[in-house]
């Protein structure tokens, strides 16, 4: 081989602490090094020009570069010798900044050190063999999933692009969270009157096919040929024929089914419909409460039913779905308060969740949009919020901030007013975190405009006396304990993942951080991507967020994906395993322990068992070499062969430095 | 009002000498007031729970150890079992009272009076003699009608024990008080 | 012939001013069939003023005792009173730390290693013998009392030390009080603090924290307090008086022992559980009973 050695100075990042020009000096004795140099800034246009023209003048068939670590610049440099017309994986790196200069100061130990890392990369490039990508056909269709409103902005967004949507929606409407509420901050504007639009618009889509009352079941295949299994659930009620006239419900006698729209405000009938806007219009039975499935009589609905639309044999239908790129939009759930006892742990009525709090104010909620006092129906005079519950709180292991609470509280203060003008409004806080445009202007309009009482610091309990609620807080302002007589009392409960969200990302082969929600490609860089190709995120199940940064996210994400779409074909990692079929016994060990499914079981053409790798699928984690007891499954670019000459490399040079 | 000069007020080894006799770490305190709302004798208190947290991480040694605050603390552990940060307050309490102690503060006199009355009666007798405790108190305090509303009820339903409980080891007891003397003084 | 055996500390308030609790905790447990072997010879555990001043002499004032124990061939001990609860549980917590270890035992006449465990006297009942066991043992109904249960401050605070029941909403007496008949009334301030050991120096604190509690238990319309803590007792009813005076209220709550309680199921005579020495007399309470039955 001709191989060349750069040596990079990065000005005095490595300089400083490594002697460059002797390191670039020894590697010239090195085996099959016929050119080396240094370099002061080796991935600058000059740097890379230097490479280009020293691979043409010295007919160099490999380039050693030594410098920072290949995370930064690999991709810079294998570039650089590719259009010198060189194979990009005819390339190592020696790290000697992150693994060399940046952790000592010793110029001599640092330079020696700097050497036998290089002698280690001419040893390994000297086993190296050029590998090409292969490309594989795509299917430009993508799935979402949650009906959110960051679910339905990358809907439109991807359908508006021209490509075909298959959103996916757990409850029987879309619409998620923002569905729910009734007004949005900091322009106080109707959540539906804002949503519903964008909820019709999914609807009515020809390139957007809706599926409610459905889950993923289980996800395989790669990036660009995703194979999805959909599974319907039951709601006993046939979509094609239902017209969302809501007969059924009226006539239901059935009423005490929890209204989970509603937050458990109240009760609703075993067939309902979630609300009035909602997408798609259409009944559905919760059968745990309907009297025909827990004991065999009534049927009424199924008997007014105008289209006979109602169906009590139905059952889960399961779909297969061919996707090219899915987007995780499922959203969040809410902090449980009833773990907290000293806030009466669900016991008192009068203590409610900001959620159910907002369906109360709601003029298409359970009350009508009546502020009441559940516990007797009486308007309250004062309402006392009570911000960070659940949030920056270690001992119920939810120490981060959720973001939007601040900001809603000051909305229901706000709200609570219009409502009741003679009410008084009193909000216990830790601190105001208003960061977004309007935002603390809106904060100070519940303070300075609508009287509402803020008081710096949290609330110890909450306990009844003489028919109301005795809610004692601090001042640390002022200095003292603080208590307040409260009517009413709404926690601003904090955000947590959705439910059933570790399980999903097990399914979709996504990470997740320890609270459940998943995690992104990079925290600053890559918020809407994951590490796993073709899957990508948005809005609250990558972290709590307000609105505009949901629709923001749902939209980048779509992006995303339109740009993955705008080519025909997509190019594999060729750094992938391979099976050598002449050593593979088909013990089928790498099968198992492959974490992504990307080994399967064939029959050779002599009609035994072997082992081999779906090229698209593999990511190049290295479990199978690993666990093959024959050596028989080697992962291309860092083979056994390979990174035994590394370790020779450093072992040899070590002996004989100090056994020569 | 005194104005906190941090340089010349910050006590830094007083910080130290707290977070290690009390195992906690004043910083992870955010000032969230959860302590204070809970704690039941803020109503008495001269600097509330919080407050002293704040000026335990400002080093404001003088001002603590001389506060009345740490002598009406209870040790009820409303403020431990609350604290959102899970800081153990009501030991850090406790590590300021033993302070206040050594360098000779008790602004709550009486109170002192009080626990220095039963250890003293443990000491002698190995058992607490309630009425020796209760006269020894109304003595040293000059305040004779203490317990007097309510000593008449409490002697028709025998309550009132004119005699102490003494028990046959009381000189081990008397020796853990004395070994326990000693090795203050001599500043272990 | 008893189900089981286990070490007795008393607590210096159970041979004074509160010997009705020492008096119907032996009824109620040898009603029940748990035989309570007294330390020989304890000492005062140092309560409140000892964690004061310092934590090694606390700990060996306690260790001193739970060395008895160990000495009798015990691993366990059960107390009644929560203060000295917490004294011999954080004593023992305390001194799995070497060098805390060796602080104390410079202190004591015989060295202690740690290895003994102290539960409260309602844990033992709640938790050994069992809310079916005692549902099948009483006797007679409490049907038509409403009890108030307040369980005090420290007896289950902190949990990382006390570990029995829950920290803000204990239900082990609700839950026997119910077993046994009687209505367990919804008393919100379960674990708030009556004003401990300030009725001497400061009877003004007590007062009105006292006062504060017997609000709630008017508002929640019991009949009587259910408590397992001496202290709490006196405060509530010896000092009820007091509370009135220095408060200006009226109340005439009886304050009952949880042991007590029991007692009355199991049919034991008011008076063997020490039901006479309450300065405000819950006999007149019985009468709702037997008018109930």
């Amino acid at each position: 081989m001709r191989i060349g050695v750069f040596v990079c100075h990065c000005g005095s990042n490595i300089a400083g602490t490594v002697d460059v020009v002797s390191v670039a000096e020894a590697a010239r004795l090195f085996p099959d090094v016929v050119f080396s140099t240094d370099e002061v800034y080796t991935c600058s246009e000059p740097g890379q020009k230097a490479i280009r023209d020293a691979i043409r003048e010295h007919r160099l068939d490999g380039v050693v570069v030594a410098s920072c670590s290949p995370r930064m610049h690999e991709n810079t440099f294998r570039r650089a010798i590719e259009k010198a017309g060189l194979n990009r994986y005819m390339l190592e790196m020696a790290n000697i900044r992150e693994h060399v200069s940046w952790i000592g100061k010793d110029k001599e130990k640092n330079t020696f050190k700097s050497t036998e890392l290089v002698l280690m990369a001419v040893e390994k490039l000297r086993k190296n063999r050029p590998l090409v990508a292969k490309s594989f056909d795509i299917n430009k269709t993508v799935m979402v999933l949650g009906g959110g409103v960051a679910g339905i902005q990358a809907a439109l967004d991807c359908a508006d692009g021209g490509l075909d949507v298959i959103l996916v929606e757990r409850e029987s409407t879309i619409g998620g969270t923002m569905a729910k509420l009734d007004k949005t901050f900091p322009t106080v504007d109707c959540s539906t009157c804002i949503l519903g639009p964008k909820m019709v618009d999914v609807s009515q889509h020809p390139n957007i096919t809706l599926m409610t009352s459905s889950e993923i079941e289980a996800v395989s295949g790669y990036v660009g040929n995703f194979d999805v299994t959909v599974r319907k659930r039951a709601t006993y009620v046939n979509n094609e024929l239902c017209t969302g006239c809501g007969l059924c419900s009226e006539k239901c006698p059935s009423k005490k089914a929890p209204d989970r729209f509603n937050e458990a405000v109240g009760n609703t009938t075993a067939i309902n419909i979630p609300f009035p806007q909602a997408i798609p219009k259409k009944a559905s039975i919760d059968p745990e409460h309907c009297i025909k499935f827990t004991k065999g009589k009534c049927g009424v609905c199924a008997k007014v039913c105008p289209t006979g639309a109602v169906n009590y044999e139905q059952q889960d239908e399961l779909t297969e779905v061919k996707v090219g790129a899915v987007i995780t939009a499922t959203g969040f759930s809410l902090f449980d308060h009833t773990r907290l006892e000293q806030y009466g742990g669900g016991r008192y009525p009068d203590v409610i969740t900001s959620l159910q709090y907002e369906r109360m104010l709601s003029a298409s909620g359970p009350t009508g949009g009546h502020i009441k006092r559940p516990s007797d129906g009486r308007e309250p005079k004062n309402v006392v919020f009570i911000q960070c519950v659940g949030s920056r709180d270690k001992s119920v292991d939810r120490p981060y901030c959720s973001g939007f609470c601040c900001m809603y509280t000051a909305k229901q203060a706000i709200l609570t007013k219009d409502h009741l003008p003679d009410s008084q409004s009193y909000v216990f806080y830790m601190d105001i975190r208003a960061p977004g445009k309007q935002y603390d202007e809106f904060t100070r309009r519940a303070m300075e405009e609508y009287g509402a009482r803020y008081v710096r610091g949290r609330v110890s309990m909450i306990y009844p006396r003489d028919g109301s609620l005795v809610v004692r807080g601090a001042d640390t302002l002022a200095g003292t304990q603080m208590e307040v007589d409260a009517d009413l009392v709404v926690l601003a409960v904090g955000a947590e993942s959705g439910k059933g969200a570790p399980q999903l990302a097990e399914k979709l082969r996504i990470s997740y951080d320890r609270y459940g929600f998943f995690l992104e490609g990079h925290p600053k860089l890559r918020p809407v991507e994951t590490n796993t190709a073709g899957i990508f995120l948005a809005g609250a199940c990558q972290g709590p967020k307000d609105i505009p940064s949901s629709v923001g996210q749902g939209s980048a994400a779509a992006a995303k994906v339109l740009t993955m779409f705008s080519k025909d074909k997509l190019e594999s990692d060729p750094a992938v395993a391979q099976v050598n079929q002449r050593r593979c016994v088909g013990c089928l060990k790498c099968v198992r322990t492959c974490p992504f499914g990307a080994i399967k079981e064939i029959e050779a053409r002599d009609g035994s068992t072997k082992a081999e790798v779906i090229d698209t699928v593999c990511q190049g984690c290295g479990i199978c070499s690993v666990t093959c007891p024959h050596g028989a499954i080697q992962l291309s670019h860092f083979t056994d062969n390979q990174i035994l000459a590394e370790v020779d490399a450093l072992c040899l040079s070590w002996m004989d430095e100090n056994f020569a | 009002m005194e104005i906190l000069s941090m340089g010349k007020s910050c006590d830094a080894t007083f910080i130290e000498d707290v977070k290690r006799e009390s195992g906690q770490d004043p910083a992870t305190c955010y000032q969230c007031g959860n302590c204070t709302a809970g704690c039941p004798y803020t109503f008495v208190y001269d600097i509330p729970v919080n407050q002293i947290m704040r000026l335990l991480q400002a080093g404001q040694k003088e001002r603590i150890l001389k506060s009345k605050s740490l002598w009406l603390c209870a040790t009820c552990e409303s403020c431990t079992t609350r604290c959102p940060q899970g800081i153990d307050v009501a030991l850090i309490m406790d590590v300021l009272r033993h302070m206040a102690r050594r360098e000779g503060y008790a602004a709550e006199k009486n109170v002192k009076t009080f626990y220095d009355g039963f250890l003293e009666s443990v000491k002698r007798h190995g058992r607490v003699f309630e009425m020796g405790v209760a006269a020894n108190y109304n003595l040293k305090t000059g305040r004779f009608w203490t317990g007097a509303d309510i000593a008449p009820k409490a002697l028709s339903i025998g309550k009132l024990d004119f005699r102490p409980h003494e028990i046959k080891g009381r000189d081990e007891v008397k020796r853990i008080f004395r070994r326990y003397l000693q090795r203050e003084e001599a500043g272990e | 012939m008893s189900l089981m055996k286990i070490p007795y500390y008393p607590g210096c308030s159970q041979t004074g001013s509160a010997r009705e609790y020492d008096m119907c905790t032996r009824e109620c447990m040898a009603g029940l069939g748990i035989e309570l072997l007294e330390i020989d010879d304890w000492s005062c555990c140092g309560s409140t003023p000892a964690h004061t001043v310092d934590h090694s002499l606390a700990a060996a004032l306690s260790a001193r005792n739970l060395e008895r124990v160990e000495a009798m061939g015990h691993k366990r001990v059960t107390t009644p009173c929560p203060s000295c609860l917490t004294n011999l549980k954080t004593a023992e917590h305390r001194l799995s730390r070497k060098d805390f270890r060796e602080k104390t035992n410079q202190l004591l006449d015989r060295p202690y290693e740690g290895g003994v465990t102290t539960k409260s006297v309602l844990q033992i009942i709640f938790e050994d013998y069992g809310v079916e066991a005692l549902k099948a043992r009483a006797v007679k109904k409490l049907k038509g009392l409403s009890l108030a249960p307040y369980y005090g401050c420290i007896m289950n605070r902190p949990p990382e030390i006390m570990r029995f029941d829950h920290h803000e909403n204990p239900v082990a007496m609700d839950k026997i009080v119910e077993a046994l008949g009687a209505e367990a009334a919804p008393f919100p301030l379960k674990v708030e603090c009556c004003g401990a050991a300030y009725g001497v120096p400061r009877s003004d604190v007590t007062a009105r924290l006292t006062a504060r509690l017997l609000d709630a238990v008017e508002d929640c319309g019991a009949d009587a307090v259910v408590t397992a803590c001496p202290l709490c007792h006196m405060n509530l009813d010896l000092r009820q008086s007091q509370v009135n005076r220095k408060q200006r209220r009226g109340f005439n709550i009886p304050i009952l022992y949880i042991t007590q309680v029991i007692g009355l199921a199991l049919d034991i005579a008011p008076e063997k559980l020490g039901m006479d020495l309450h300065a405000v007399d819950p006999r007149p309470l019985l009468k709702k009973l037997e008018g109930g039955e």
